[in-house]
């Protein structure tokens, strides 16, 4: 695959339209990979001019922040804003929930001002300019899928259509769990949770939305973050499913299902 | 005699008016504990907010059957309380129904509105009863309420159901007696609700039943007297402080945590040393996070006395909902209590470790579930957060994986131990 980074860009004296926030998931889980590479791919075959940071990106800080490291998050957002500001960068999209709402809502504030859009929200604009066109009877037409809305896209941000339009684009059957949309069940993995072993309980919470997103009938659950796929993942495996179930994020979806 | 009864009135109102008085002054000061905060921007959203979540009750229609049943015992105490109005002047004054020779016909209107108000308010406070005790819905049974919140939540249903009840028996007696034109018992007409009931009183003599109406008008207003004075100590002060929660609520998106300005600052020197002030800006060193309610804001706090205790939030709690020891509702309470007993001088406890354990603080994914779901926009993610920030930042104390995720952010730029040269490696494989 070839992608330029901020720095090439930089150096041919050139912007591009936006800069791919990959994230720390994105970038290292071999699984979130995936997603990132099914994200680049579409950002190259709809020709959009897209660069990544590559080497320069960092942790946002989030989850130092929520687990109570104020300072180790300051510290990140400095860095990140200093390297951001130094490119001009004017238009962020990521992949990660967690990334997307740092440097939307909180990057600001500390000198870090960007238009940041979350990659479904990204995707959707695609869809509709008419720049992603899907295959006619494409891998999902007709198969019953439900939707996991993260928690730092839903409610921390209140999107909650444009995953769904996305979705809807596949023409595949769309069925909601009891608890979606504003009501969604968290993963488990937020708050820096994703990093430490869950407290003592009757259950884990990521067994708990497994169980509910199986039991659904659904035979693709579609996520939007990194996080919320291994929880997620994790949770369809408890259940016993995972061969007849499958967790993809919306970005796979698409690429898999979209006209060359 | 006449002037016995106003003293007696004047005096028992006095003595509410004082005790409430006194006690909202101490809620007030135990708020104001708080550390401050500005939330004076943004007027006109903030008025949009008590509008629609305070006054239309909004977030209460993510459940609708319920919140028509709510609407209508507020409403009823709202709108009941332009009675209360006539009910203090007559008291005062030694009059009766003081109000009808002036409004004429519109005073039965405006009777037979209250009676109907009545009616749905105690019908309503009886089904909830029935959800509270013999339904026994989940966050209604749940442990969080053990002992006096449980008792708490059937007084205040009971003492309206009793108080509608006075008012519809009072205004029965008195119509009977006024087919009958009773001295002192002006006619207005049969009332809408208790017209059908007065056949049930009618073999009653005079007196019985001026006894009736008297002893059911002073108990409804001596009851409506002293729930004024019960209510600031219990659970229901959210009927009043709804409004100031609703127009202080956080305007931010939900995910946006608050700045600590002065760690921003801290960073900023260490990073450009030339930036730092050459000499030193004050001795004072700042408090990190939250270990007790002092440290919180004073919105928290307002948070804390304005909780009803539904339990809303821990019914959409990922963690409560698995088992785990986080209830945020029970955040709320002890937020609450631990103001209570520091107001009272309790000096030895903090509301971390005596009311709050870090096992409850660490099980929070964060997510927002409680503070969509609250009705009175209170917020316990934040109080979660703040503590947390004391935690690591106060005490070092951090579950061993997170100390292990700290360190990676800083030497790998991750949480993950990786090397930061194979952050790219996705693009090559």
């Amino acid at each position: 695959m070839q992608i330029k980074t901020m720095a090439e860009y930089f150096a041919e004296g050139e912007t591009p339209e936006v800069l791919f926030w990959v994230g720390c998931a994105g970038s290292i889980d071999q699984r979130s990979q995936k997603i990132t590479r099914a994200f680049a791919e579409i950002l190259t075959r709809t020709g959009t001019r897209f660069a990544v940071l590559g080497k320069e990106e960092a942790c946002t800080g989030d989850p130092a922040r929520r687990a109570g490291n104020e300072f180790l998050f300051q510290m990140m957002a400095y860095n990140n804003i200093a390297v951001l500001n130094n490119y001009g960068v004017k238009k962020i999209v990521t992949a990660c929930p967690h990334c997307f709402n740092t440097l939307k809502n909180e990057y600001p504030e500390l000198g870090g001002q960007y238009e940041v859009v979350h990659h479904t929200t990204f995707l959707q604009q695609l869809i509709n300019d008419g720049r992603i066109k899907m295959k006619e009877g494409g891998s999902f037409k007709g198969k019953k899928i439900t939707y996991h809305d993260s928690c730092y896209l839903g409610r921390a941000n209140g999107i909650y259509e444009a995953p769904r339009a996305v979705l809807e684009a596949l023409d595949a059957e769309l069925v909601e769990m009891k608890r979606c949309g504003s009501r969604g069940l968290c993963c488990g993995a937020g708050g820096a949770q994703m990093f430490k072993e869950e407290e003592k309980g009757t259950t884990r919470i990521n067994f708990e939305r497994g169980r509910e997103a199986v039991d659904t009938g659904a035979e693709v659950i579609a996520s939007n973050c990194p996080f919320c796929m291994t929880m997620l993942s994790d949770g369809v495996k408890e259940t016993g499913k995972e061969d007849s179930v499958k967790v993809l994020d919306i970005a796979e979806m698409i690429a898999r299902d979209m006209q060359e | 005699m006449q002037i016995v009864s106003q003293l007696l009135f004047l005096a028992a109102l006095a003595a509410a008016i004082y005790f409430f008085s006194r006690r909202a002054a101490g809620i007030r000061r135990s708020i104001m504990l708080g550390r401050d905060i500005d939330l004076s921007d943004q007027p006109a959203r903030r008025w949009n907010n008590l509008l629609l979540l305070a006054f239309g009750q909004k977030k209460m229609f993510r459940n609708p059957l319920v919140a028509v049943l709510h609407f209508f015992v507020y409403a009823g105490f709202v709108i009941i309380n332009l009675e209360i109005l006539e009910i203090m002047i007559d008291g005062l004054a030694g009059t009766h129904r003081i109000f009808a020779p002036y409004l004429g016909s519109l005073y039965n209107v405006l009777i037979g509105c209250f009676e109907i108000l009545a009616v749905l308010v105690a019908v309503s406070c009886a089904i909830f009863l029935v959800r509270r005790n013999i339904l026994k819905l989940k966050r209604f049974i749940s442990r969080d309420l053990d002992g006096w919140p449980r008792s708490d939540a059937n007084y205040i249903l009971i003492t309206e159901i009793v108080l509608m009840l006075l008012f519809l028996t009072m205004n029965t007696a008195d119509g009977v007696l006024q087919t009958r034109g009773a001295a002192h018992y002006p006619v207005t007409g049969s009332f809408w609700v208790t017209g059908a009931f007065q056949p049930l009183f009618e073999g009653m003599s005079d007196s019985t039943l001026t006894a009736i109406e008297r002893g059911a008008w002073w108990l409804h207003i001596l009851g409506i007297l002293g729930f004024l004075n019960y209510l600031t100590w219990s659970k229901h002060l959210h009927i009043i402080l709804a409004f100031p929660n609703a127009y202080f609520a956080r305007l931010d998106s939900k995910g946006k945590m608050e700045n600590m300005p002065a760690i921003q600052q801290e960073v900023l020197y260490a990073m450009q040393p030339e930036m730092a002030p050459t000499e030193p800006t004050g001795t004072e060193v700042p408090k990190f996070g939250a270990k007790d309610v002092a440290d919180l804001t004073w919105k928290n706090l307002l948070d804390a006395y304005a909780c009803t205790e539904c339990g809303r939030c821990s019914a959409a709690c990922p963690a409560t909902q698995t088992g785990k020891a986080l209830s945020p509702r029970l955040i709320m309470m002890k937020t609450r209590d631990r103001s209570e007993a520091l107001s009272r001088g309790e000096q030895d406890k903090t509301l971390l470790r005596d009311y709050i354990t870090e096992e409850e603080l660490r099980a929070c994914t964060s997510c927002n579930a409680c503070v969509m779901e609250c009705p009175v926009s209170i917020n316990p993610l934040d109080i979660i957060l703040q503590m947390r920030r004391h935690l690591v930042m106060e005490e070092s104390s951090a579950p061993q994986e997170w100390t292990l995720m700290f360190s990676n952010i800083e030497n790998n730029m991750a949480p993950w131990k990786s090397s930061p040269d194979e952050r790219d490696a996705w693009i090559h494989a």
